[in-house]
């Protein structure tokens, strides 16, 4: 059934847009990723102008990460204080992001380097999550206990907290440095940060996994639906009917993929979440080390 | 002289006696949510005061969406990656256009005479300052005209317009679903050996109805309440999903 977008004004198949929400909405059920690093090159793919794709997406994620929350919130597994400490250092973040975007989009080649930096990222990520994912699955293969966490200078700084869900006593300092330079990175890239998120909460702030996955929907539902009223109120791109057929599916998705999440061991699940990453970022080296099939692009004017 | 005149007057009489009686099957489209596209059906008629010409009559239909600024970029190969290098920015491009005739272009429609009344898909797209913007300007528009026509965007029909007695013709334009709003303009061109001896032009009304109407305009004339809306859905949704799957566990 094909309908016709009002914003994007393009007509699309209704039933692809549903199953495309629904397995976007799955993965972030199961990893607590916003899922517009998959998104936004999918509904490229099928013809939607790239500023209504990354402004209703932005939409769809608020929706189903709501949806995960609520999964989440009823297996108590969303440490609320946490979140809200990462939301506030995220904002912050965010808004010196858009300084430093604006900067660069001054400069030219704003798109290149978006690029440079999410294969340079996703690969160190993905990698580093992989060989440790992979150390720690056999490591419970050989039955040798699971290592303790270590006492670090991280213990010693003051502003200390407790975090409840987390199992955490830690200064209120590294999750708010974790937020800024999160919201910096989802700003210059123009994601809600989910998949950098992840990682630095479970690396960094040493976060049990089952935690780290509704705590990180918890604070994207606030960064991508600041982010949606942002796009609707200056450029006009977000497209409600294109957002509807994608969020039926993005909540269901959310849901399935929260029971999937709880049904699977934390190694197991870092492990596809490692390998999800390496893929998208070895799609995107492709796509810049590859001679593109049509070497002509068309854009709106008045772009860079 | 004045004979001289005269005389050039009567002989040019003819040539212009010749008139489009036009009809289309419908000068509005509507754009509804479930839009598939269009055809619409262009036919006429050739009214004339005197007997037909001894040179055949050949007919040249355009029609053509609102003309927008463009820009096309090419990509190259730097240090071993794909980047965009060289852009040109053209005046204005077409969204839609097609071109219907009852022959081949180049023989129904002379050079200069395209020239003039911008006929061909390549005579449609506006590129005055493009030249100066890259030395091979022209394969950016081709590019552009190449990206568009796989979309079925631009349409070049030579021999689709049917032509009865000289007299009455028709054809099909079919609007894809991917539609621009806006007014479309339509024209049609009688010509004699490649020289235009009348021309006729109408509108086809291209508007969103409905709840795309009530939509798009939402978005452009309240869009914080526009945006409000799009969450209050998304948190709708969100939690619909969640208390059904929440019962569906129970039950």
């Amino acid at each position: 059934m094909q309908i016709y977008l009002p914003i994007a004004e393009v007509s699309v198949n209704a039933f692809l847009l549903l199953g495309l929400g629904g397995i976007v909405g799955i993965l972030s059920g199961m990893f607590g990723v916003g899922g517009g690093f998959l998104m936004t090159p999918l509904l490229f793919f099928i013809g939607i102008p790239p500023a209504v794709a990354v402004a209703t997406e932005a939409n769809q994620i608020v929706a189903s990460s709501f949806s995960g929350v609520l999964a989440h919130l009823r297996r108590k597994t969303v440490d609320l204080r946490m979140g809200t400490v990462l939301l506030i250092g995220g904002l912050i973040g965010a808004a010196v992001g858009v300084v430093i975007f604006n900067y660069l989009k001054a400069l030219g080649q704003v798109d290149l380097l978006v690029k440079l930096c999410y294969v340079v990222f996703l690969g160190i990520i993905g990698g580093m999550m992989f060989f440790e994912s992979l150390r720690a699955i056999r490591r419970t293969r050989r039955g040798a206990p699971p290592q303790r966490k270590k006492h670090g200078w991280v213990h010693g700084l003051p502003f200390k907290m407790r975090f409840r869900t987390s199992g955490l006593y830690i200064s209120v300092i590294p999750p708010v440095l974790v937020g800024i330079s999160v919201g910096i990175l989802a700003a210059i890239m123009g994601v809600g940060g989910g998949f950098i998120m992840v990682p630095a909460m479970i690396y960094l702030l040493g976060m049990p996994t089952k935690v780290v996955v509704g705590t990180s929907l918890f604070q994207i539902i606030f960064v991508t639906g600041f982010t949606t009223m942002l796009h609707a109120t200056t450029n006009f791109t977000v497209d409600v009917a294109l957002a509807v057929l994608l969020l039926v599916g993005g909540v269901i998705g959310a849901q399935i993929g929260a029971q999937i999440g709880t049904r699977m061991k934390a190694e197991q699940l870092r492990i596809l979440l490692a390998l999800m990453v390496l893929v998208v970022c070895g799609k995107l080296a492709l796509d810049l080390l590859l001679m593109p099939s049509e070497l002509y692009s068309i854009g709106t004017a008045g772009g860079h | 002289m004045l004979r001289l005149a005269l005389l050039f007057c009567l002989a040019a009489l003819p040539l212009r006696a010749e008139e489009v009686v036009l009809g289309l099957s419908s000068d509005k489209v509507a754009i509804t949510a479930t839009f598939e596209g269009s055809d619409i059906l262009i036919f006429g008629a050739v009214k004339r005061e005197t007997t037909i010409p001894e040179i055949p009559l050949d007919v040249v239909i355009t029609v053509s969406g609102p003309s927008l600024p463009v820009t096309v970029r090419r990509k190259d190969r730097r240090l071993g990656i794909w980047v965009n290098t060289e852009m040109v920015a053209l005046d204005a491009a077409p969204s839609f256009y097609a071109v219907a005739t009852t022959g081949p272009l180049d023989t129904v429609l002379s050079n200069t005479e395209d020239l003039r009344h911008r006929v061909s898909i390549p005579r449609a797209i506006r590129s005055v300052g493009a030249a100066t913007m890259a030395e091979d300007a022209e394969r950016f528009t081709d590019a552009l005209i190449r990206i568009r026509r796989d979309q079925g965007a631009y349409q070049m029909r030579e021999g689709a317009v049917v032509l009865d007695q000289q007299t009455l013709f028709r054809t099909a334009i079919r609007l894809p679903a991917n539609l621009t709003e806006g007014t479309y303009a339509t024209r049609i061109f009688l010509t004699r050996e490649g020289r235009v001896v009348s021309q006729f032009q109408t509108t086809i009304d291209v508007r969103k109805v409905g709840l795309e109407r009530w939509l798009f305009s939402l978005s452009r004339e309240q869009p914080m309440l526009y945006g409000l809306m799009s969450l209050a859905i998304a948190i709708a949704a969100g939690w619909l999903a969640s208390a059904a799957f929440q019962v569906l566990r129970r039950g």
